[in-house]
């Protein structure tokens, strides 16, 4: 005979999926109390932390130093955010995301701002109830061989295989380009990092394909080796990357653009934290408002007066973090140079 | 019978000759790992000018010798993760709690009923060494942890919520009398098994804080480890119930014709001889569930198996991938061998008494 389980169990049991359920039915929202009219900004002061999505994954971008350290250049859009607000760099919490869950992540509030080499397209802004900040990066899909295969554009690329990671945007860029030029590629399509880098440098393929920032990078990790690969000159997709903050908080969102246009105006204005403290008696008034001295702009962003000398004494202007982070890997300023030496950064006034 | 003389030469020289072969295969390989892992090793780098490691020297090494200087440089990381690098003795102190804990419960003099209250305070000591906040130790979120202790943490403390819960649900499941709570049982087992452990977490980690309010937010730790829990309680309650069944009848009848009620009958008779029955299926599952921690790097936290990936994206240290994986592997191995170990031990230990109750025919 099979056991027996007394009545009184049951009773039991049936009593507690009825609590379960009663209990699960309470709102369990909490009161919120009245601030700076940013709800995000108010949760960040309340916490003393700001709480930032990266990829932690991505060299030059977001990747742990041995010690664990957050370091790259999303790392440094955070820590300038929470120098600007909290006026203390350090007091940042790095949330790893996924490529899946990063979305999501920013929706739910889980981070207050994502900050993850992300692409902005409209698809993204319009659909997903997020916006973009200033872009922290210019990037674009591009084409790394070997120079002894004396292809010296992408145009030379018909008929040729190319390492690509699957499920990238990458995948997707190069899928277009060749069919629109009529031209024939076998992709080979591998996940891991590693295995990609040693198909491509064991001849599995002609050409290794991703955002050229990356090519750049593992071009600059073969050493002596490095002038034996070229980078082609094409970048066949236009890969802006920046912040993401939640829609309808436009207080959070002028925060998040502005901390980057002080940073752009820094470097603009030769403001960099190691000659800051010289600029304390200026009369330049375009440098006196930024570090704060008058005109009283901080406040009208719902922060400190010093906020932009903040940002600039701790983390530095956007050449600084350029040279701290991506400089070592090799880059080329190109595109992220400001805008009267060739680049595209360039700030409205700060007035 | 006659058989061809060459025939009988033959025979016996096969057997010699194939174990000679393998043996000179293996010979080979076993060299050509020695010469790679330490003869033509690199363990130490010189510094360069920015007083970072110079992984030229390992770079030229590539092919013919390992670089252990890269586990040297980033063992840390690749242990503790985003842990305060000052504070890493704490998650050290941690991992060697477990160590202790599972090297105790090996040996078959310790298993008594206050071994389970050693178990308890272990995992309470652990629970004070990780978060801190206490006793002078500065607080530590669960998000900042990382590396071996994540993994032990989810394993451990996921095995040992899930089993009770699968003994339960099993339970539940031979439950004649009780009809809601049977299909209950059975919903929960059939609908957890018939989704991938991966979407489980996902769900945990993308669609549950879509539900919450914003600024609810249940630590992403704890929602992955409920995940965990519910998922090896439906695995492990199948293992329990194939070990109820096992059970012969008499049993049941022999309990009941002793008056024991049902609880006590269960904690008497039935379970301690369907669990032993079910030991090797037991240790199966928890050593699968034990390598499945490594799936949590979906929802971005870093377990061993992600820090360690994660500790060979660095620009200069890219490329030695194989020494790390090659630590990462010893370490797996080191815990699901003594977890094997364990249910060895527990197999010879209750093998005996299994044939003195047998089934009378």
């Amino acid at each position: 005979m099979p056991p027996i389980v007394p009545r009184w169990s049951g009773c039991f049991a049936l009593g507690m999926i009825l609590w379960l359920s009663l209990l699960a039915s309470l709102p369990l929202a909490g009161a919120r109390a009245a601030g700076s009219g940013s709800p995000t900004l108010d949760a960040v002061r309340a916490r003393g932390l700001l709480i930032c999505g990266v990829a932690g994954n991505a060299a030059g971008f977001s990747l742990p130093d041995s010690q664990g350290v957050m370091q790259g250049i999303d790392a440094e859009g955070c820590r300038a955010i929470a120098a600007a607000v909290l006026g203390d760099q350090h007091k940042v919490k790095f949330v790893p995301t996924t490529t899946e869950n990063r979305f999501t992540a920013l929706q739910s509030g889980e981070i207050d701002v994502l900050v993850r080499e992300t692409t902005w397209t409209l698809g993204r802004e319009a659909s997903l109830g997020l916006e973009f900040g200033v872009i922290n990066f210019y990037d674009g899909t591009g084409f790394l061989v070997k120079k002894s295969s004396g292809v010296t554009s992408a145009r030379d690329l018909d008929g040729a295989t190319v390492c690509v990671e699957p499920g990238t945007s990458t995948e997707l860029a190069i899928a277009d380009y060749f069919r629109v030029n009529n031209m024939k590629y076998t992709p080979v399509e591998i996940q891991d990092l590693q295995e990609i880098h040693n198909a491509f440098l064991s001849g599995r393929c002609d050409a290794y394909s991703t955002d050229s920032s990356a090519l750049a990078g593992f071009r600059f990790t073969q050493g002596a080796h490095a002038e034996d690969f070229l980078l082609l000159p094409e970048l066949i997709s236009k890969e802006p990357l920046g912040p993401m903050v939640r829609k309808g908080d436009d207080k959070w969102f002028d925060i998040v653009r502005w901390v980057s246009f002080a940073q752009i105006t820094g470097e603009e204005y030769g403001v960099s934290s190691r000659n800051i403290d010289s600029f304390a008696n200026t009369t330049n008034p375009d440098i006196r408002r930024l570090l704060g001295l008058e005109g009283g702009l901080g406040k009208a962003l719902g922060l400190d007066d010093k906020w932009a000398f903040y940002v600039l004494k701790q983390v530095g202007n956007t050449g600084e973090v350029w040279n701290r982070t991506m400089a070592p890997l090799g880059l080329p300023r190109g595109l992220n140079g400001l805008w009267n030496r060739g680049g595209l950064l360039f700030a409205p006034p700060i007035r | 019978m006659a058989v061809h003389p060459l025939y009988r030469i033959a025979r016996r020289l096969i057997s010699p000759l194939v174990t000679l072969v393998l043996a000179l295969i293996l010979a080979d390989i076993a060299w050509h790992f020695f010469s790679w892992a330490v003869l033509h090793a690199v363990w130490r780098l010189p510094e360069n000018a920015a007083q970072a490691p110079d992984t030229d020297p390992c770079r030229a090494a590539i092919g013919h010798g390992a670089c252990w200087a890269v586990v040297r440089e980033k063992f840390r990381f690749i242990l503790f993760g985003f842990y305060p690098y000052d504070a890493q003795w704490r998650p050290a102190l941690a991992v060697l709690c477990f160590v202790a804990l599972f090297g105790l419960s090996i040996a078959p003099r310790f298993w008594r009923p206050s071994l389970i209250l050693l178990w308890i305070a272990v995992l309470a000591a652990v629970g004070v060494l990780m978060w801190g906040g206490v006793f002078g130790l500065s607080f530590v979120a669960a998000d900042q942890w990382g590396g071996l202790p994540i993994t032990l943490i989810l394993a451990t403390f996921g095995l040992a919520a899930a089993f009770p819960l699968a003994i339960l649900v099993a339970l539940a499941r031979r439950a004649e009398g009780l009809p809601v709570i049977r299909m209950l049982a059975i919903a929960y087992v059939e609908l957890i098994r018939g989704v991938p452990l991966i979407s489980l977490l996902f769900m945990a980690s993308v669609m549950l804080p879509l539900f919450l309010p914003t600024g609810w937010d249940i630590d992403k730790l704890l929602r992955a480890q409920l995940a965990f829990v519910l998922f090896a309680g439906a695995y492990l309650a199948e293992v329990v119930r194939a070990g109820l069944s096992a059970l012969p009848l008499g049993q049941y009848e022999a309990a009941a014709a002793l008056g024991l009620s049902y609880w006590q009958k269960t904690r008497l008779i039935v379970l301690p001889q369907a669990l032993r029955h079910v030991i090797p299926m037991l240790v199966n599952t928890f050593i699968g569930f034990f390598k499945d921690t490594s799936l949590v790097l979906i929802i971005g936290i870093f377990d061993l198996m992600t820090t360690g990936r994660t500790a060979t994206l660095e620009p200069a240290w890219q490329g030695f991938g194989n020494e790390v994986y090659l630590l990462l592997a010893a370490i797996y191995f080191a815990f699901c061998f003594t977890m094997a170990q364990i249910s060895r031990t527990l197999e010879r230990r209750l093998a005996a008494p299994h044939r003195d109750i047998e089934e009378p025919a």
